[in-house]
């Protein structure tokens, strides 16, 4: 293992500064969604290498539990976008800025 | 040079380059399969980091499970490239990009005041994970973490129920002029193809 943790923690940062764009600037919910993906595995990696600093597997089993919670709010997000284009036909987050009904 | 910097050194820009891609391509359906990239060449990265347990777990549910779910939503909702594509907030894109920029540089400065670019790993990971990752990873789990572990049950319990509660149909109520409405109807050939529809919105971005 000669690669230093620093590398994998900044290509975490990298990863995450990417999906914070994707987030802010597009207009598709399923793809902010996906860009919420790119920053949860980001935030996984640093956990994974921070585990690999300290020694100390926590890290992996909080990057464990993080995947987990992943797979319940992808399933619930993603019902809600269904549900969301039931109701206008779109899943332009610009239309449904509404708040109501 | 080391072969695992070789291997930091092919994935991490090919990762770099996935994540980028999924942000400009217009069709969603490429941008979930760069996205899929991008989880492969991050359980590469797991490797690495001596985590073959969360190695495999991140190409079973992530590459596997998540993104298969994902693809089946766009395919649920049509593909279309008619969306209005008329940019509405066109300094917000590049505040984003700025922002993104200077997040990055803060955290490469942090990271040079901190640990530093040339802090190795430490040795002594292959005694935590002396009988193996996966049996290391279960005794921390089941010894530290077993109460947060089975809320996580419930917590996927609920999730499941809130799917069928959001995703399901209300019933409605079929008057008996819609029913003598539907029973006057011609009946259309079954065998006919039908006729071409417009695909509905949603894939492009």
């Amino acid at each position: 293992m000669r690669t230093p943790i620093a590398y994998f923690l900044l290509l975490s940062g990298i990863l995450f500064a990417l999906g914070t764009v994707g987030v802010l600037t597009r207009k598709n919910a399923l793809l902010i969604f996906m860009s919420v993906e790119l920053q949860l595995n980001a935030v996984n990696l640093a956990l994974v290498a921070f585990a690999r600093m300290h020694n100390d597997l926590t890290g992996q089993v909080l990057a464990f539990f993080s995947m987990v919670v992943a797979a319940a709010e992808v399933v619930v997000g993603l019902a809600i976008i269904v549900a969301l284009f039931r109701r206008r036909q779109t899943v332009d987050v610009d239309d449904a800025r509404e708040l109501r009904w | 040079m080391p072969l695992d910097n070789v291997v930091f050194w092919v994935f991490a820009p090919i990762s770099v380059a996935s994540a980028v891609a999924m942000l400009v391509v217009r069709n969603a359906v490429h941008a979930a399969l760069f996205l899929v990239v991008n989880f492969f060449t991050l359980a590469v990265m797991y490797l690495l980091l001596d985590a073959p347990f969360l190695f495999a777990v991140q190409i079973v549910v992530y590459a596997g499970a998540i993104m298969v779910l994902f693809l089946f939503v766009i395919m649920l909702l049509g593909v279309d490239r008619g969306v209005d594509v008329k940019e509405r907030l066109v300094a917000q894109r590049w505040l984003a990009v700025l922002l993104a920029v200077g997040f990055v540089a803060e955290l490469f400065f942090a990271l040079r005041a901190g640990i530093g670019f040339a802090t190795k790993a430490p040795e002594g990971f292959d005694v935590v994970n002396e009988a193996g990752n996966t049996q290391a990873v279960a005794e921390v789990l089941f010894r530290d973490y077993f109460f947060p572990f089975e809320v996580t049950s419930i917590l996927l319990i609920i999730a499941a129920i809130a799917t069928m509660v959001l995703a399901q149909r209300k019933a409605r109520v079929v008057t008996q002029a819609e029913l003598d409405a539907r029973a006057s109807e011609p009946v259309t050939d079954p065998v006919a193809p039908a006729p071409a529809k417009r695909p509905g919105g949603g894939v492009t971005a």
